[in-house]
């Protein structure tokens, strides 16, 4: 089921005008920003039908780099993160694209710094709840509402076992998992989405596991 | 978990519970939380309703100025004359319709189940307090009551307008509402379904054509509406008038309808009141020619 809590619901508290052009905007945003794992230089922001239209009177825009901030959807500052990027020096792009999606709300954000760049596609889904449906090319479906760690790894059997094994052996619970790759034996990402934040001495064990690549992790 | 409105309603009959207390008890073993917990978050919503009426009372408006002072307005009346819907009735409407003027004015507001809908839940919620007098404990059940329609809502068809219009927002938000007022009032799980069903039923077709694609017109007056919907369906549910169309079934009509609106009625601004002479004028002033 898509919604499993109440306060999907009863919530989220928030500041308008509207869950799903501004709270769920800004969740997407604060997404984008923690699998970069900092805050970016950059983003070009394309955004999508109902975003597209109307994303200046739902106050979209704001919400969206409120998110890169790392604002929360009840933070105060919300309305006026476009001149608190500037003051920070973030450079940042918004492009209406005209190009048919499968949900009417949504947004494709390219961001990064000198270093690394990242490329998602969010969606949002109503009354502040989102999904990330696509990540530097590869389709998942990620809600953002649970920590999850994202793991490129290479499409080699055990590839999957090394990574699972260690976290049953430090008890981390895996709440939902999924494997997408490119081709066979290329560049795969795993998507899991766990219970409890993964501490960093974790994520160095994985990384020395054999086929993995690159790990970022969502903290929630 | 609960998945449709008749599985809820079986729930609380076989337990002999609450409506609330089976979204509670979902709740605590979904999460893995404790009773105090969940409730405690919950108050914590209650309270942001609370403190955005009493902000919007004192008067906001919003940047555009399309919006704001009606909640005022409505309350003035209230103490120079006797509105002939009632005082219930009207502090309701002035208080729902204080919510959504405070999410216009950008102040802090609890989505419920959306922005655009935020006011039908607590406007009534603070408008039937003063004649149920409920516990504390029961006003925060009033929105696990709420929130246990809106679940199924949600999961069954849609709560936002993009996907299925105002009927998926505002006619969720009023049905809710009824449902919980119900509950508060000493009626049966089963009477919160058919205050449930007979809201939404009436909330079916309505369309999301904000103008200016802004969550002010007239998203603001439509929560009067849920509203004061939501009371009168409580009103005869509690009086004994039944849904001839099981809630689920009106669920799934809404959804029905929310597939095929066209995207011009489903939160784009270019239909309906957005496309009026009027709309348009005010798309331009607020925006420029440009836009």
């Amino acid at each position: 089921m898509k919604f499993n809590s109440v306060f999907d619901i009863i919530g989220p508290v928030m500041i308008g005008p509207s869950s799903s052009h501004t709270a769920g905007a800004a969740r997407i945003g604060k997404a984008a920003r923690n699998l970069l794992g900092r805050e970016p230089k950059w983003a070009t922001i394309y955004l999508y039908e109902s975003f597209a239209k109307t994303y200046k009177g739902h106050g979209t825009d704001f919400a969206l780099i409120g998110g890169l901030l790392g604002f929360e959807t009840d933070d105060s500052r919300m309305s006026k993160s476009l001149e608190l990027a500037k003051a920070n020096g973030m450079t940042y792009e918004f492009v209406e694209d005209t190009a048919a999606t499968s949900h009417p709300n949504t947004v494709r954000l390219v961001i990064g710094d000198d270093q690394d760049q990242v490329e998602l596609v969010g969606i949002s889904i109503g009354g502040g709840k989102v999904e990330i449906t696509e990540l530097n090319g590869f389709e998942l479906r990620l809600s953002g509402n649970h920590p999850a760690l994202l793991i490129t790894h290479n499409d080699r059997f055990g590839a999957i076992a090394s990574v699972t094994s260690v976290l049953a052996k430090h008890e981390v619970n895996i709440g939902h998992m999924e494997v997408n790759r490119k081709d066979v034996g290329q560049e795969a990402l795993m998507v899991i989405e766990v219970d409890q934040n993964v501490d960093d001495s974790i994520l160095k064990e994985l990384e020395a596991s054999e086929y993995i690549g690159h790990i970022s992790k969502i903290v929630s | 978990m609960f998945r449709t409105v008749a599985e809820l309603v079986e729930i609380a009959e076989r337990e002999n519970i609450l409506l609330s207390e089976v979204m509670i008890r979902q709740e605590m073993e979904v999460k893995e939380r404790a009773r105090e917990d969940v409730l405690s978050d919950m108050e914590k919503n209650l309270i942001v309703m609370e403190n955005a009426i009493e902000d919007s009372l004192k008067g906001v408006e919003s940047v555009t100025g399309l919006t704001g002072g009606d909640a005022v307005r409505i309350q003035t009346y209230m103490k120079e004359k006797t509105p002939l819907s009632g005082p219930l009735m009207m502090d309701a409407v002035s208080k729902a319709m204080g919510t959504n003027e405070v999410n216009a004015a950008m102040g802090t507001i609890c989505a419920t189940p959306t922005a655009g809908s935020a006011g039908c839940v607590p406007g009534t919620l603070f408008a039937v307090k003063n004649q149920l007098k409920p516990s504390r404990e029961q006003m925060i059940r009033y929105l696990f009551t709420a929130g246990a329609f809106g679940f199924v809502v949600a999961n069954n068809a849609f709560i936002s307008g993009a996907a299925g219009g105002c009927q998926a927002e505002v006619g969720s938000a009023g049905a809710m509402a009824s449902a919980a007022i119900v509950e508060m009032a000493g009626g049966t799980p089963q009477q919160s379904a058919e205050a449930f069903a007979i809201t939404l039923k009436n909330m079916l077709g309505l369309v999301c054509d904000p103008v200016a694609g802004l969550v002010e017109v007239p998203c603001v007056k439509r929560n009067a509406a849920g509203a004061s919907l939501a009371i009168v369906s409580a009103d005869m549910a509690l009086a004994g008038v039944t849904s001839r169309i099981p809630c689920d079934e009106v669920i799934g009509a809404m959804y029905r309808i929310g597939k095929t609106m066209p995207s011009a009625l489903r939160e784009t601004g270019e239909g309906g009141l957005a496309d009026t002479p009027t709309g348009r004028m005010l798309k331009e002033k607020i925006f420029g020619l440009s836009v």
